[in-house]
């Protein structure tokens, strides 16, 4: 093998792998992307049984019960529409009533959604920044009402 | 007034900094030694006003001096001591000043030991080093300045956020940031050989003990990060592929390539314009993640920073270094003229192979990571890439990386073939067959895919033992002549198959992981009992216990299996009052192959208290295999050949020793 075919040989093998890797990433990317919807995007989107996407509002006053040995039943809101969220497991140490939270799951052909992940990844000051910006979306909600505001809301 | 003195300090670093980045750089132009000769005592001086700086401010916080703003925005008169000290980088401004006085640590540690290194290059090394010196001290001066005083000062602080309030993550930052920073010496390096236009084996030869130093502490800090995410979030899960954590995952991916390619270039004068390229990337990825997780961009506990104003100054930053550093690569690196030739199949092309798939593993999760943000950025809808993304790019990239790694170290340098090789690695082919049967025989659940798993982690532990046991020569020399060679094999080469075999053990754990943990989620009456994997848990009780800064939920579990008594196991859910927010603590029993992993939850409201458990298969391997890993790094850090001042004898024992 001369130099040069030898440098093409190891080009082809770089670009082959890079290609792999641009395929994987792309066809990864086709499935495996999950939308954050508030509840009206929810009503809006008619989102039907069995899309998987991200629920974000807050948990509203009063609504939590629980409906088994480890499961629970919330409302989640943007102050506009409601989505009732049912969940089987521990909830996160900072899931409380009327504050931010954010379930990832399902909807049932009942049109309860069901999580199987509840994050509640904010501390006092802050707001999840999606919650943040589908509150502010749904028009009833100041800003300012809690620190979070100051951040740019992006989704993680 | 030791505060200001700090500040002081602080401020008096960034005029020594800007010094030390124009004056010997103009000195190694005009190869004018007194103005190159300014480098060292200008690095030494940095790093003493920088740790005076540092000092002031764990100062303030060990005396909780809270007219300080951040000492009353994070601490409080009741935290324990440990966390006092942890407060001072567990916040966007202390963090930042973490960050640079590790960097004059290391340009500091060039200034002392770096006698033989050729004038030149030294001076532009640490010119380099200093300019990112002053990019982090005009950023922490003017944006983030530790030392503003509040007035009037508060009674009392508003405490540490509860999550951080724990031994592992107390000490995950300085670790990160050594390896993140670290990586810039490798940076300094790589821009002073492009500007000097030069790349030799003595260059490769510097620029890998500091890489190797790196990627040890990153990986310490990483598995630090991990085994805390493991036990206090309550989920019993390793790695999520947060973005905070794929922001340490991307500069360790690169570091890992790049120490590989340094190999190269320093024995074979290869690769050299692609490990400069790598050192750039890998300090830009550290640099990217430094701001990913500090800039508040990401939501998550790690975002301290909510002022977009510092966005800004950021993105300059990160526009100067990553850009600037690709411009001059792009202009130099032609210049840079390689000089080994190898065949497809030998060291050389094994170690291009690891590079190019940890490269393509580490762009999967750059995209994975940044997209979403790229997207909101733009407009667009709010998306989140979860772990499925990763686990469908990523695995596939490295899973041939691993098959490939105990090939690499028994390929010969320029021209090998393949048979001889993988008659060396007859031995661990038998024991990757043997792990398999005897998994397929165990394990009666879980995917038969695990049983594959565990052959790859068997292959590369064994393969590391087979490659040490033919350098040794054990099995076909006589035990005596295998202790002397044992004795005379360098120390990077030990280092070197405890790495690969720690890799196997991660390997092992995070397939145990995956394959085989069982979950129970339910809900307890006092005296009611469950069943999991054999054991029998028994709520016996819950009550309350008073801690320093909190009061904690405790719930008394019995653990039985097969009739033994295994004792309790108390998982806690602390609530700290001063911080308003509530911490869980799982209570973890290991055995050394599988954790039990117990978390309390709330009063479901009918007198039942809700639990999860997880037996967690070999999970405990996960991190015994990082520290392995690690472990070879320092190691592989004591050969004599990185040490300075030992040149002569280094050239003679590889004369002695061809094969490394």
């Amino acid at each position: 093998m001369t130099r040069k075919q030898r440098r093409a040989g190891f080009i082809a093998v770089g670009l082959g792998i890079l290609g792999v890797a641009v395929g994987l990433v792309l066809f990864a990317m086709r499935d495996n992307i999950v939308f954050f919807y508030s509840p009206t995007e929810v009503a809006e989107k008619g989102i039907g049984p069995g899309t998987r996407f991200r629920l974000g509002g807050l948990v509203e006053k009063g609504s939590v019960e629980h409906t088994g040995p480890a499961t629970i039943k919330f409302v989640v809101t943007d102050l506009r529409k409601q989505v009732t969220v049912s969940y089987t497991g521990l909830v996160p140490d900072l899931f409380r009533e009327g504050q931010g939270v954010v379930a990832e799951g399902a909807m049932s052909p009942d049109g309860v959604f069901t999580a199987d992940s509840v994050l509640a990844k904010h501390d006092e000051k802050y707001m999840p920044p999606e919650v943040a910006a589908a509150l502010k979306k749904s028009g009833r909600w100041e800003e300012g009402q809690t620190k979070s505001d100051a951040g740019k809301p992006v989704a993680q | 007034m030791i505060v200001e003195l700090g500040h002081f300090a602080l401020t008096l670093a960034f005029a020594v900094a800007l010094v030390q980045m124009v004056v010997p750089m103009i000195g190694a132009h005009r190869r004018d030694a007194g103005l190159m000769a300014i480098a060292r005592p200008a690095a030494l001086m940095q790093f003493v006003l920088i740790a005076m700086a540092f000092g002031a401010l764990l100062f303030a916080y060990l005396t909780s001096d809270f007219s300080v703003k951040v000492v009353a925005e994070n601490s409080h008169t009741t935290k324990p001591l440990i966390y006092k000290i942890s407060g001072v980088w567990g916040n966007h401004e202390g963090s930042m000043v973490l960050w640079v006085f590790i960097l004059s640590l290391y340009g500091a540690l060039v200034a002392l030991f770096g006698r033989n290194l050729p004038d030149g290059l030294r001076a532009r090394v640490l010119a380099v080093q200093a300019s990112i010196g002053v990019a982090f001290l005009g950023f922490i001066l003017f944006t983030s300045n530790p030392f503003v005083r509040l007035d009037p000062a508060p009674f009392e602080g508003q405490g540490l956020n509860p999550l951080l309030q724990d031994p592992a993550l107390a000490f995950h930052p300085p670790f990160l940031y050594a390896g993140y920073v670290g990586l810039s010496m490798a940076f300094s390096f790589a821009i002073a050989a492009l500007i000097e236009g030069r790349v030799d084996a003595s260059w490769a030869r510097w620029v890998r003990p500091w890489t190797l130093g790196a990627w040890t502490a990153l990986t310490v800090g990483i598995a630090m990060g991990s085994w805390w995410a493991y036990y206090t979030l309550g989920w019993g899960g390793f790695w999520f592929w947060d973005p905070v954590e794929n922001a340490s995952l991307m500069p360790w991916l690169v570091a890992t390539a790049l120490l590989h390619s340094a190999i190269v270039a320093e024995k074979r004068g290869a690769l050299k314009s692609w490990t400069i390229l790598l050192a750039i990337f890998a300090f830009s990825l550290s640099l990217v993640g430094t701001f990913l997780v500090r800039s508040g961009v990401l939501n998550s506990v790690h975002a301290f920073a909510t002022d977009p104003s510092r966005g800004v100054v950021i993105l300059c930053i990160l526009v100067f270094f990553i850009g600037g550093a690709l411009i001059l690569y792009g202009w130099r690196a032609p210049v840079l003229k390689a000089e080994g030739l190898f065949a497809p199949l030998s060291r050389e092309g094994a170690l291009m192979l690891n590079n190019l798939l940890l490269a393509a593993a580490a762009a999967a999760v750059f995209i994975g990571t940044l997209y979403p943000l790229f997207l909101d950025a733009i407009g667009g809808p709010k998306i989140t890439v979860g772990p499925p993304f990763f686990n469908m790019t990523f695995a596939p990239l490295m899973v041939p990386l691993l098959c490939l790694v105990p090939l690499g170290p028994l390929l010969k340098w320029k021209r090998s073939d393949l048979v001889a090789a993988t008659e060396r690695l007859m031995g661990a082919g038998v024991a990757v067959i043997v792990v398999m049967l005897i998994v397929l025989a165990v394990k009666t659940h879980g995917p038969w895919l695990a049983a594959l798993g565990m052959g790859l982690a068997a292959w590369l532990v064994a393969g590391a033992f087979f490659e040490l046991a033919w350098r040794l020569g054990l099995f076909s020399v006589p035990l005596a002549e295998s202790f002397r060679r044992a004795r005379r094999l360098p120390r990077a080469s030990w280092g070197m198959a405890m790495a690969h075999g720690g890799l196997g053990i991660v390997v092992a754990g995070i397939v145990g992981m995956t394959a085989w943990r069982q979950e129970l989620v339910t809900a307890l009456k006092i005296g009611e009992s469950a069943e999991l994997a054999g054991y029998t848990l028994t709520l016996e009780q819950v009550g309350m216990r008073q801690g320093p800064n909190y009061e904690a939920l405790v719930g008394v579990i019995d653990v039985k299996r097969g009739g033994r008594d295994l004792g309790l196991m108390l998982p806690e859910k602390r609530r700290f009052p001063v911080e308003k927010q509530e911490k869980t603590e799982a209570a973890i029993r290991t055995n050394g192959f599988s954790d039990l992993y117990i978390v309390i939850g709330d009063d479901n409201g009918q007198g039942a208290w809700t639990l999860r458990a997880y037996e967690n298969s070999l999970a405990p391997w996960i991190w015994a295999g990082a520290i392995i890993m690690a472990a070879g790094g320092v190691v592989s850090l004591t050969d004599r050949r990185y040490r300075v001042g030992a040149p002569a004898r280094a050239r003679s024992r590889l004369a002695a020793q061809p094969a490394e």
